[in-house]
């Protein structure tokens, strides 16, 4: 099977990629249009800032390849920033569009609890979830960030809750993103992106 | 359900070698930063910070190339810093593998520096290092690894450092740092009620009731040491399990 990441100049892309390789699962990363076309399974991982983010993918001339593989079926994973580019808007980057796979905004939480909301929190598991399968359920991941979906509809699988109740873990179809970081998260960490190239495997065993 | 305490091992180095509180037992290369980042990575450390204390130029090269041996064991985040001046460094930093970087001297002389970092990277990745000290009724902050006098108040620093773009504050205190005898936890609290972003309290660590009393009456959110780990005085799940018993949450590690 061939996972990509996709390279936009996000700091987490070689963690990520130690992380799957420590799984036994090679990657390859993917910044041209061309690149994602030739892909079983995409990763977007992601820090920094919602428009940078989005303005990097523009400059690649990804967001279409995206938005196309998604519709191909291709099964996509976001990580942190990467499940926020996922959504129409964000406000850290008033006016930015992003990927639109979702039509929610990405809200600043506010200012109830210390933020940056950074360190290692638990999950409030709201439906099934693929990612979390065979995961302990008092599982702490780790986070570090700002700016959070507070609703993804359906597609919202678990919870966190820090300075407001927002999506950790989303899960829609051939889409999953975490707003915690699973290379950074130990073995539950692992636990997640094991379930997500299981999940990759699946649906290409499907096309088969 | 919150948010865990960290405790988070911190590895000084000269660049290449831990030169900090290396009686290490059980370790081939006791002086190795990637075999102790191997080890607290399976203890369960919540997070490990790796700094430069030389902070040489010349030697940048070699600490970049410490961070990325240290990364490459690490299923958890990492810090690292020592001599950031300028956005570049800070680069260099995290394209290394680091997750966050620290900067101490240069933003106390160019403040702007840290809203330059938190615009780049983002406030998570920018934390802001003060070694401050206990004169008359209150701290000043000390820089140049604690050797120079700045006459600028902790306290106040730290307000306007976050007000720059700093995502976190780690606070050591000088009067407490290699003594053994508890954190600073006054310190520690005004500190941490000066400010709204997270708090690291580092400098005094000893036994398990040293680490309680900087969560409880320090209102510390996280808690570095470096030699207490390195010398095996504490394991790390021990410690864990004695702060989850007495009611500070922890993440629990087999």
């Amino acid at each position: 099977m061939n996972i990509a990441l996709i390279e936009y100049g996000a700091g987490n892309l070689p963690s990520v990629e130690r992380a799957l390789a420590r799984l036994g699962v090679a990657s390859q990363r993917a910044s041209t249009p061309e690149g994602l076309e030739s892909c079983d399974a995409l990763i977007l991982p992601g820090v920094g800032h919602f428009g940078a983010l989005m303005r990097s993918l523009a400059e690649r001339k990804l967001i279409d390849p995206i938005r196309n593989a998604v519709s191909r079926g291709v099964p996509l994973m976001g990580i942190c920033l990467g499940l926020q580019a996922m959504f129409a808007t964000s406000d850290e980057a008033p006016g930015d569009v992003g990927l639109n796979l979702f039509p929610q905004n990405v809200s600043a939480l506010p200012p109830t609890d210390r933020l940056p909301h950074m360190g290692w929190n638990q999950l409030r598991r709201v439906r099934p979830s693929r990612l979390l399968e065979g995961v302990p359920q008092d599982a702490y991941f780790y986070f570090a960030h700002s700016y959070a979906a507070l609703d993804a509809g359906e597609a919202a699988v678990a919870l966190c809750d820090h300075s407001a109740s927002f999506v950790a873990v989303l899960e829609k179809g051939n889409v999953f993103a975490t707003q915690f970081h699973p290379e950074k998260s130990g073995p539950v960490g692992a636990a997640v992106l094991s379930n997500f190239v299981k999940q990759a495997s699946k649906s290409q065993d499907g096309k088969q | 359900m919150s948010l865990a305490h960290r405790i988070i091992p911190c590895l000084d180095t000269d660049g290449e070698r831990v030169v900090k509180g290396v009686n290490f037992v059980n370790l081939r290369d006791a002086g190795d930063p990637a075999a102790l980042a191997a080890r607290y990575n399976i203890e369960g450390a919540d997070e490990l910070v790796v700094l430069d204390i030389a902070a040489s130029r010349d030697h940048r090269p070699t600490f970049l190339e410490t961070i990325r041996r240290v990364a490459a064991e690490l299923a958890i985040p990492l810090t690292a810093g020592g001599g950031v001046a300028n956005v570049d460094d800070g680069r260099a930093i995290l394209r290394a593998g680091a997750d966050k970087l620290t900067v101490n001297t240069a933003a106390i002389r160019h403040p702007e520096l840290l809203t330059a970092l938190a615009a780049e990277f983002g406030s998570q990745a920018v934390v802001l290092a003060i070694d401050a000290k206990r004169v008359g009724d209150h701290w000043e902050a000390f820089v140049r690894g604690g050797s120079v006098a700045t006459g600028i108040d902790a306290v106040e620093w730290a307000r306007k450092g976050v007000a720059c773009g700093a995502g976190e504050i780690l606070i050591t205190s000088m009067d407490k740092d290699g003594t053994r005898s508890g954190f600073d936890c006054p310190l520690t609290a005004a500190i941490s009620r000066a400010v709204t972003v997270p708090v690291i309290a580092s400098g005094g660590a000893d036994t398990p009731e040293t680490f309680l009393e900087v969560f409880k009456e320090g209102r510390a959110d996280a808690a570095l040491a470096a030699s207490i780990f390195h010398d095996s005085i504490h394991g790390l799940g021990d410690l864990k399990r004695y702060l989850g018993e007495h009611g500070v949450s922890v993440r629990q590690t087999s």
